[in-house]
C-alpha cells in the first residue's frame, strides 16, 4: 500500500505550508487591493497587481461543495473510502480542497462551517503538515444559512 | 464568404476493447479512413495536428505519429487542451489552410486507455490532472472535481440526480442506433440511480466511459476541398473561453468558459443557438452537459435535466444532441472523444447518420471541454 502523497512545495507556495507546519492559516494577499487568494499564484485575481503579501486568516471556512468519494483515484486512498473532499471557502474567493474527517455523511451539507487543523503527515521519511476540515460544533444545520456566492 | 476552411474527411474506428491494438497503430487506422473517406491518400497531407496518448505518452505525438505513418509534412504539431483538444485542432487547421500554409491538414486523435493501460492505471492517470499542492494529496480525481460541481449546482438551481440521469438514458438510445458504439444496451433512470456511487452525487452510469479508439478529421482549403470526393462542411465560426485549470481555482462551480465560447462561436458563424439542427457537445459526466447545454443558449438553468426526459435531445426533439452516444455511450478514447463529436457533425450535416440521421440537418454546433469544464472550444459546422 502506497502512502497518500505529500504536497510537492514550491517557493511560491511555501508560506503555506510554512504556516500549516504553525498551526496557522496563511492565505495570499494582494498588495494594491487586499483580495485573497488561493492557490497562490503570479497575479491577483481581482485587480491583476502581481506583488503580495501573506495574511494569517482564523482556521475556518464555509462548505462551499461537497462529494463523497467511493472510488479511490489511487491506491493510496483505497483504504479510506469513503471519505469526503470539500470544497472550503475561507475568505470571499478563497478556497482549499480539504478533507472533513470525524463526521457523518448525512451531516454533510452547502454552507456548513467547518474549522481547519493541521495534522501531520508521512511519506518516503519527509512530513508535511497538512489542513484537515472538521464540522463546526453546535452551529446552524446545513442549508439554513444563505450560501456563500 | 467562400473561404471557409472544410471538414472533408473523416472517419471513427471500431471503439471499445480492442486488445491488440496501439495508440500509434489506432492513429494510423483513423487517418487512413479520413483520407480515403475525401477521396485522397495520405501523400495529399501537408499538415498534421495531434494531441496526446494516455497509453502511450509520447513528448512529440505529432512527430511520433507522422514517423509511424511515413509522412513529412510541411507543419506538424500537438496541442493539449484535453477534451477540447479536438476541436482546438479543427479550428487551427481550418486557420492553417485558410492562411495558406497547408492545403490538407490532417486532424488525428487516438488512445487504447481500455486495454493498453490497466483500469487503475487510467484513473491514475486522469488524477494527475489535479492540482499537485491543493488538490491531489486530498484524494481529489476527476470525477470528484464534476462531482463537486454537480453538487453546487444542484444546490443553486434545484437540479436533482433524477434530471443527470435523463441525459445518461438518452446518450444509451442514441448509442442503440450506432453499430460502432462501445455500449448500446438501453438503460433506464432507475438504472442509473441504481449504479454505485462514484463521488456523490455521480454514479458509475453519469460517468463517460473508458475505451480504445480512434477518429480523424481532415481539413482542407476552400479551393483545395472541390478536389475531394464529399460534400465540404464548412467550418462556419468557432471560439473559446478559459476560466481556469484546476478546480480549487475556479472562479464559480456553476459559470464557466463555455458560456463566452459558444457566444463567440455564434457570433462569428453569423447564426445562434435556434438555428442549430443538431448538436455534439462534450459529455464526460452528465454534469458536464447539463452545464453546457444551460450555459449556452439551448435551455435555461434548471431546464436541461426535465426538457431531456421529455424528449428534447433525442431524434426529433428540440436539440438532437450527440446522436452517435457521446462519451457517456459511444465511447471516450482521451483526445479522441471529442473526435467523436466532430465525425458525429461531419455525417449528420453529410446525410450519412442512416438510423440516427436528423432530417435535413444544415447546421451543427459541435463542443469540446478540456480538464474541469476549464478550457472549451465552441465550433459552428454548416453544409453550405
Amino acid at each position: 500500500m502506497t502512502t497518500r502523497p505529500l504536497p510537492p512545495i514550491t517557493p511560491d507556495s511555501r508560506p503555506f505550508w510554512d504556516g500549516c507546519a504553525h498551526g496557522e492559516l496563511r492565505v495570499q494577499r494582494c498588495r494594491a487591493c487586499a483580495g485573497l487568494q488561493l492557490p497562490p499564484r503570479a497575479r491577483c485575481r481581482a485587480c491583476g497587481a502581481d506583488t503580495f503579501d501573506w495574511a494569517t486568516l482564523p482556521p475556518r471556512g464555509v462548505v462551499y461543495s461537497f462529494t463523497i468519494v467511493h472510488r479511490a483515484p489511487t491506491p493510496a486512498f483505497r483504504d479510506d473510502v469513503p471519505y469526503v473532499l470539500a470544497l472550503v471557502e475561507v475568505a470571499p474567493g478563497a478556497r482549499l480542497m480539504l478533507n472533513v474527517v470525524d463526521c457523518e455523511a448525512s451531516a454533510m451539507g452547502i454552507g456548513a462551517p467547518v474549522d481547519i487543523g493541521f495534522e501531520p503527515r508521512e511519506a518516503d521519511g519527509a512530513t508535511a503538515f497538512l489542513p484537515v476540515a472538521r464540522l463546526s460544533p453546535a452551529t446552524d444545520p446545513p442549508d439554513a444559512r444563505p450560501a456563500a456566492r | 464568404m467562400s473561404a471557409h476552411a472544410a471538414i472533408t474527411g473523416a472517419h471513427v474506428t471500431a471503439v471499445g476493447a480492442r486488445p491488440g491494438t496501439t495508440a500509434l497503430g489506432l492513429h494510423y487506422e483513423a487517418a487512413s479512413g479520413a483520407v480515403a473517406d475525401a477521396g485522397l491518400t495520405l501523400d495529399d497531407v501537408d499538415g498534421v495536428l495531434c494531441a496526446y496518448s494516455l497509453a502511450e505518452p509520447h513528448p512529440m505525438l505529432a512527430s511520433a505519429f507522422c514517423e509511424h505513418a511515413g509522412l513529412r509534412p510541411a507543419f506538424s504539431a500537438g496541442i493539449h487542451a484535453g477534451g477540447a483538444s479536438a476541436a482546438t485542432m479543427v479550428v487551427q487547421a481550418a486557420a492553417l489552410v485558410r492562411s495558406g500554409q497547408c492545403r490538407h491538414v490532417l486532424v488525428v486523435t487516438g488512445d487504447n486507455r481500455a486495454t493498453g493501460m490497466s483500469r487503475d492505471r487510467a484513473i491514475a492517470a486522469l488524477a494527475e490532472f489535479g492540482h499537485p499542492e491543493f488538490e491531489r494529496p486530498f484524494g481529489l480525481a476527476i470525477y470528484a472535481a464534476y462531482a463537486l460541481v454537480a453538487r453546487r449546482y444542484m444546490h443553486e438551481y434545484g437540479v436533482r440526480s433524477e434530471d443527470l440521469a435523463a441525459l445518461a438514458v438518452v446518450h444509451r438510445r442514441h448509442a442503440g442506433r450506432h453499430p460502432k458504439a462501445h455500449m448500446r444496451e438501453p438503460i433506464t433512470v432507475d438504472d442509473v440511480l441504481a449504479s454505485r456511487v462514484i463521488a456523490s452525487p455521480l454514479h458509475l452510469l453519469d460517468c463517460c466511459l473508458v475505451s480504445d479508439g480512434a477518429a480523424a478529421v481532415l481539413v482542407s482549403a476552400a479551393e483545395a476541398a472541390v478536389d475531394c470526393a464529399k460534400h465540404p462542411i464548412s467550418v462556419l465560426g468557432a471560439g473559446q473561453g478559459h476560466t481556469h485549470e484546476h478546480i480549487v481555482a475556479a472562479p464559480s462551480l456553476t459559470e464557466f468558459g463555455c458560456r463566452d465560447s459558444a457566444a463567440r462561436a455564434f457570433a462569428r458563424a453569423g447564426v445562434g443557438p435556434g438555428d442549430v439542427d443538431v448538436a455534439a457537445i462534450y459529455d464526460s459526466f452528465t454534469i458536464t452537459l447539463l452545464v453546457e447545454l444551460e450555459s449556452m443558449g439551448f435551455f435555461a438553468k434548471g431546464e436541461a435535466g426535465p426538457a431531456a426526459a421529455a424528449g428534447a435531445l433525442d431524434l426529433g426533439g428540440r436539440l438532437p444532441c450527440n446522436t452517435h452516444g457521446g462519451l457517456l455511450s459511444f465511447g471516450h478514447s482521451g483526445a479522441a472523444g471529442g473526435m467523436f463529436h466532430v465525425v458525429e457533425a461531419v455525417a449528420q450535416l453529410r446525410g450519412e447518420a442512416e438510423a440516427r440521421q436528423v432530417p435535413g440537418a444544415e447546421v451543427a454546433f459541435v463542443h469540446g471541454d478540456g480538464g474541469i469544464l476549464s478550457a472549451h472550444c465552441s465550433m459552428v459546422l454548416a453544409r453550405r
